[in-house]
């Protein structure tokens, strides 16, 4: 056996051995007695788990990058066509996928189109500004909430109210960046998560206005004028209720949401946030108003967060605190860095990913998260810049220290 | 009078549990500057170690006979498991990141602490686990108000542990390479410290203490959640925060300093509010002292 086969039999070992001291004492004490089947059976699937891994690992060394040719002979076929006839044709796809799939495939569809807008507003402040914030959630509470008191107290149409939900939840992060804005790094990210665990008690114990952990019911859903043919091509008022109508709905807002997130990164702001991401001193010497571009970048940030939420309310039709939990702000952050920070095909992919993919394995509905999780860490080993990465990024300035 | 007296009893109790907590924060934080989300799932984990442990000792009659011997063990071997647990953990998640951004050891962390969090709950169940309640209720009584035992068993082993890990790391050989290894990584490898090693066994620290938390919070309340982690987890990195982090010193009076404004604020402000004025506090703290109250004890290398 040659020595290196031989360090990596012991490290697997020692590996199995480590696990099965950690999986013992939790599944085989019990008052009746000791039992270690379980302990077993789970140290013998993840040992082949991580073997199998190993495997496919090695073989893709041996056969180097040749396993990647095809996606990059795709990448490079696709660029020779012109970018109108892609969008086109996505558009097309998007357009007609209501109606070749199924409800369930539409109620994926649409909560794939709401963490995308998530995503891509994190990704403002994240991926293109990059400030750390870990309470992103907040303002998709921020938004929801507006949108189920309004509707509820005031009967606003939800047209109406989506703008006005959009300025709360950038005042919100205003109020929010305010505070933060001196703070770098780990220090931002534990306030920005201080901040959302603080909305969501606000929103759990002030009884009178948002109904505490029982939430708010009776908001309405959106509606529209559509010409109708059995009357007469008369306009009559349809409200957004089966899943085809809030799939457009919501697409509508991912869409607005990409167009507006790309060219605000290809705007003059988003050049000084990318300045202040890789530098923020030198960006501040050369003139760009570091504050400023900061408070934007966290209000335009939380704006798409808030029309996520709006929609969020106009569809569940309830809203309550149990949706805008920690979890939530490290789902979304996940799919920017899983699908690359900064970048908007990435995120678009990292949401399916995380999304759509569970939904294919729903049968382990139990494991999800801890799948996730264990994905999440292996991402970060193996392809920490992400899934597409985005093409203007330097060495970050923390990166640069550390 | 009394009624401040009793609050402050209990707000050095809870305070204790949270300066445990922060420990583990303080030094993992003060070596390699990473923010181990995973660190309230040692918490957790401990309490549940804990609970087995004693479930199994009390099934089999030990408790009965020989209670103290047989908290003792429990704290002994949850307190390993959870150093072995953490030790895999670093080796696993965050070694291999050693050179890595920020960020990256930062999700790295975050999806070590949902996958731990999520295998408790596969392994335990989604329910609460109640304590053996075998250590009596009954409280000593002082002037007009009261200790009960639990408070004085969680305040004593607190005491004992933060005495214990003051003595570590400024009398022993050890303590010496780790704030060696803290100060200066290359420095330190240099001169023979094996920061590897060193790191390992920071975390293998910290983890035991927290898993001390976890079976004392887990006494005193009565019962272990999957999820208790994660709340403990930020407040106890908050009280790291407020007591400059990096700093032990620091850690326990950031610890005192939440424990009190939850216990004070719940008492005389509002129950359900409390968790709200110890982020008020962290905000505030930060802002107006970035670095903590105690300074932040790192290498400036960093900034």
């Amino acid at each position: 056996m040659i020595p290196a086969s031989k360090a990596m039999l012991t490290k697997v070992v020692v590996g199995a051995v480590w696990l099965f001291a950690v999986v013992w004492p939790m599944t085989g004490i019990t008052p009746q007695g000791f039992e270690f089947g379980k302990a077993f059976s789970i140290v013998g699937f993840a040992m082949t788990a991580v073997l199998a891994g190993l495997g496919l690992w090695k073989l893709r060394q041996k056969l180097g990058a040749a396993g990647f040719k095809p996606f990059t002979a795709l990448a490079k076929r696709s660029s020779a066509m012109p970018a109108w006839l892609w969008r086109g044709l996505l558009l097309a796809v998007l357009l007609g996928f209501p109606f070749v799939s199924s409800r369930y495939g539409q109620d994926v569809a649409i909560n794939v189109l709401v963490y995308v807008t998530l995503g891509l507003g994190l990704n403002v402040v994240v991926g293109l500004a990059g400030l750390l914030d870990l309470g992103y959630i907040a303002f998709y509470g921020v938004g929801a909430y507006t949108y189920a008191l309004l509707s509820i107290h005031y009967q606003l149409s939800f047209w109406l109210a989506l703008p006005l939900c959009a300025v709360m939840a950038a005042a919100a992060g205003v109020v929010i960046g305010y505070p933060t804005l001196r703070m770098r790094g780990d220090y931002l990210a534990i306030v920005t998560l201080g901040f959302g665990e603080i909305l969501r008690i606000i929103l759990n114990n002030w009884m009178q206005l948002t109904g505490g952990p029982n939430g708010l019911l009776g908001i309405k859903p959106a509606a529209v004028y559509l010409p109708d043919p059995q009357n007469g091509w008369e306009f009559a008022r349809v409200l957004l209720k089966s899943p085809e109508a809030q799939y457009f709905l919501v697409l509508a807002i991912a869409l607005f949401t990409v167009v507006s997130v790309r060219r605000l990164a290809d705007s003059r702001i988003g050049r000084a946030w990318e300045a202040i991401r890789e530098d923020e001193t030198a960006a501040s010497i050369m003139g760009v108003n570091t504050f400023a571009m900061k408070l934007l970048a966290y209000s335009l940030g939380a704006v798409f967060g808030g029309l996520a939420g709006a929609f969020f309310s106009a569809k569940m039709r309830f809203v309550s605190p149990g949706s805008f939990t920690f979890i939530e702000s490290a789902m979304v952050l996940a799919m920017v860095v899983l699908g690359g920070m900064g970048s908007v095909p990435g995120i678009v992919l990292g949401a399916l990913a995380l999304i759509a993919l569970p939904e294919v394995f729903r049968d382990f509905e139990n494991y999800r998260m801890l799948v996730f999780g264990a994905a999440m860490a292996l991402m970060m080993l193996f392809r920490p810049a992400g899934l597409i990465p985005a093409k203007r990024v330097g060495r970050r300035s923390e990166e640069a220290h550390s | 009078m009394d009624f401040f007296l009793q609050q402050l009893i209990n707000a050095l109790t809870l305070g204790g549990f949270y300066a445990l907590i922060a420990l583990g924060y303080t030094m993992v934080y003060g070596i390699i500057q990473l923010i181990n989300f995973a660190h309230g799932e040692f918490f957790a984990a401990g309490g549940y170690m804990g609970v087995i442990l004693l479930a199994w000792m009390n099934s089999q009659g030990y408790m009965q006979t020989h209670p103290w011997i047989c908290l003792t063990i429990a704290f002994v071997l949850a307190m390993a498991y959870c150093a072995i647990l953490a030790m895999g953990v670093e080796k696993i998640a965050y070694k291999p990141l050693r050179k890595a951004s920020k960020l990256s050891v930062l999700l790295s962390a975050l999806g070590m602490s949902i996958f731990l969090q999520n295998g408790l709950m596969l392994t335990q169940g989604v329910y609460d686990k109640t304590y053996p309640g075998v250590f009596a209720k009954g409280a000593l009584q002082v002037g007009g108000f009261n200790i009960t035992y639990l408070q004085i068993i969680a305040m004593g082993t607190t005491g004992l542990l933060l005495v214990g890990l003051n003595r570590l790391v400024y009398k022993s050989r050890l303590g010496k390479a780790m704030r060696a290894t803290a100060q200066d990584r290359v420095m330190a490898t240099l001169v023979g410290v094996s920061s590897d090693r060193i790191i390992s066994l920071t975390f293998a620290i910290g983890a035991a203490l927290a898993a001390a938390s976890g079976i004392l919070v887990g006494l005193y309340y009565g019962s272990v959640r999957y999820d208790m982690g994660f709340v403990p987890g930020i407040k106890a990195f908050a009280a790291a925060v407020l007591g400059g982090i990096g700093s032990i010193t620091g850690a326990m009076l950031g610890g005192l300093i939440i424990g009190m404004t939850e216990i004070f604020s719940a008492a005389y402000i509002s129950g359900e509010y409390k968790d709200v004025f110890a982020f008020i506090i962290l905000i505030a703290v930060l802002y107006f002292m970035p670095t903590g109250l105690l300074g932040e004890n790192i290498n400036d290398t960093r900034v």
